[in-house]
């Protein structure tokens, strides 16, 4: 199989790999590069569970074709916590009993950040329609959606 | 959540330090940082992956198997087919004495439903491992093949499995389970009111978001180390050990992060094979379920039908009680006799009823086999229960709820199965839930209490 060279900033930090042509982000974030936080929940669009940003926008990584981010900044949930410090949304999800086996948990708080970036003061309605492309099965969404309504309220609190 | 410290005030124990404080889960601060390590976060260096060809029909006999084209396919390293598994004819329950043996690793001579393992090949890759499996010739000879319980349990049906001899169960009380309480046919005679209802369930399939499987590591000195996430630990070492006719000392199994089971991922499936595999070949191995074989392969709740008659007074009490429970087991036990079992001791409902006859079946069908999810064998039980009892009620013109609460067992009451009631709080339940829904029902209800001093 053809090999494809594919360099980006993962997290901050540049990678360079060849990987296989046609090998999806998730597999090569997993596999190559050893960034297991993006899981593999379906392999085909329909979970969320592989939700990573690239270059400001929330994609699911299963369906990303690894050669063609080059030159993207990525983020993972790996990612987030600066020097130690959780992010907000991690510190809301820890605090308000927002996972249970936290298999949903990376895509779910990648899904929360590009909603929070884009929109600080987010409603329910918008919560929820952030979130819709994550699927959880033994959480439940309403401790997520006030997760996520919490480190909104953090992030205003603080600006203000 | 407010605390109604006004039940059981006399009886209450309230300098509990741990019960009833919140506690944060010690597994959260890896959840929210993505540092969790699930099992299919191991990646081993030569890992293979195992894929595993499956049966198209429901019920066939195996004339032959060619491997020969898949064996020659690049990047595959080894196939499997039942004659390399040292026992391989299992059964999960048999740990605790619940047999027969009637489930194989890898078919052998025959499938019993659709979707069942045939053949499992290791590859380099999971896409060689694919493009092998699809490249294994099996010769069926298809036989006619039952779906239906009731079908199933008529004389002259297809025979699902021949380790069982007939389409059910034999439990050591006989075809069925049976509870037996009071006498049912006088208790019928006396009421007056009898109603009779059928109610039936679909199977369920659980989807977790984490798909079943394992990640297998030899440590090069005939011990194999197993990640999975399976959601039965010693269950699947133990049956590891006896499929693969290896000490348990050699087995090392790695687990206890769960992407979400709910029952599903009891059954002891992936692991013997994929340890198999690594002993077979001496390289680490992969096996996990594509979302599609998640939903078609992994054992679904099983279906239920459940038969119901009562004989209820114009005053409310329910004065006798007769269930009919078939609980859909598929083609294989797993955990399905234990489900129906539980259903027997279920029926009765948290009633106190003075006349009980139940029998429950746990029948055999050429269908994807049942197994455990979340409350299996009570939960539709339940179902069928209340909204039986809804009917009950509105049959003698009675407020639902003061119908249950009339029934509801008490401390010191004898259940059905004859283990006196300790600790039932439906009353004070029922009173809550009054509430809660703007449900009022009289005050004399209000004033009952499940707590009966002395019992």
């Amino acid at each position: 199989m053809a090999k494809v060279p594919v360099q980006f900033t993962l997290n901050g930090s540049e990678k360079a790999e060849f990987i296989d042509s046609g090998t999806t982000l998730l597999n090569a974030l997993r596999d190559k590069i050893g960034d297991t936080s993006p899981k593999g929940g379906c392999h085909q669009g329909t979970c969320g569970a592989c939700s990573v940003i690239i270059d400001g926008e929330l994609r699911l990584s299963c369906l990303t074709l690894a050669e063609t981010c080059s030159g993207t900044a990525i983020t993972t949930t790996s990612g987030l916590a600066e020097g130690g410090v959780l992010h907000p949304l991690q510190r809301a999800f820890l605090d308000t009993f927002a996972t249970q086996c936290g298999f949903c948990t990376p895509g779910m708080i990648m899904a929360a950040k590009v909603l929070l970036d884009h929109t600080p003061n987010p409603t329910r309605g918008d919560v929820v329609e952030a979130l819709s492309g994550n699927i959880c099965r033994c959480t439940g969404y309403e401790p997520i959606i006030q997760a996520v309504l919490t480190a909104a309220r953090s992030n205003s609190q603080n600006a203000a | 959540m407010e605390l109604r410290k006004n039940y059981f005030a006399d009886v209450r124990k309230d300098d509990l330090h741990e019960i009833g404080q919140p506690r944060p889960r010690s597994d959260s601060p890896g959840h929210v940082t993505g540092k969790t390590a699930f099992f299919a976060d191991r990646n081993f260096p030569g890992m293979l992956h195992l894929k595993m060809v499956r049966s198209p029909h429901h019920h066939a006999r195996i004339r032959s198997i060619d491997t020969s084209e898949a064996e020659k396919h690049p990047g595959v390293v080894k196939v499997l087919t039942a004659k390399d598994v040292p026992h391989n004819v299992y059964t999960i329950l048999i740990l605790i004495q619940v047999g027969p043996e009637d489930e194989t690793v890898l078919a052998d001579g025959k499938v019993r439903w659709k979707g069942e393992a045939v053949v499992a090949v290791l590859a380099e890759t999971e896409r060689a491992a694919q493009e092998a499996a699809a490249k294994v010739k099996v010769d069926y000879e298809v036989l006619p093949a039952v779906f239906d319980m009731e079908e199933a349990l008529k004389p002259g049906a297809p025979l699902v499995n021949e380790y069982h001899g007939q389409n059910y169960y034999l439990y050591d009380s006989g075809e069925c389970r049976k509870v037996r309480f009071g006498d049912v046919e006088a208790g019928f005679a006396g009421a007056d009111h009898i109603l009779e209802q059928s109610y039936q369930s679909s199977p369920i399939e659980h989807a977790p978001t984490e798909t079943t499987g394992c990640v297998v590591a030899p440590e090069g000195n005939d011990r194999f180390t197993c990640y999975t996430n399976t959601q039965a630990m010693f269950f699947t070492l133990d049956n590891t050990s006896i499929i693969l006719q290896m000490p348990g000392s050699k087995l090392h199994f790695v687990g206890g992060t769960v992407g979400g089971g709910f029952g599903g991922k009891v059954d002891v499936i992936v692991e013997p094979i994929a340890i198999l595999g690594a002993k077979l070949t001496g390289r680490p191995v992969c096996f996990i379920y594509s979302r599609e074989e998640e939903m078609q392969i992994s054992s679904p709740r099983a279906a239920e039908k459940v038969v119901i008659k009562d004989g209820v007074m114009k005053d409310g009490r329910i004065v006798a009680r007769k269930v009919t429970g078939y609980t859909d087991a598929g083609a294989y036990s797993r955990h399905s006799p234990y489900g129906a079992q539980k259903g027997a001791g279920h029926y009765p409902g948290p009633y106190t009823i003075p006349n009980v006859w139940i029998d429950t079946y746990c029948v055999y069908t050429n269908r994807t086999p049942s197994s455990a999810m979340r409350g299996f064998g009570v939960t539709i039980g339940d179902f069928a229960l209340e909204v039986q009892m809804d009917k009950l009620a509105r049959l003698i013109g009675m407020d639902p709820l003061e119908f249950r609460f009339i029934n509801a067992y008490r401390d010191g009451d004898m259940k059905a199965h004859r283990q006196p009631t300790e600790g039932a709080a439906l009353i004070e339940c029922m009173q809550e839930a009054s509430r809660a829904a703007n449900w009022p029902v009289a005050e004399k209800y209000m004033a009952m209490s499940s707590y009966v001093k002395g019992a």
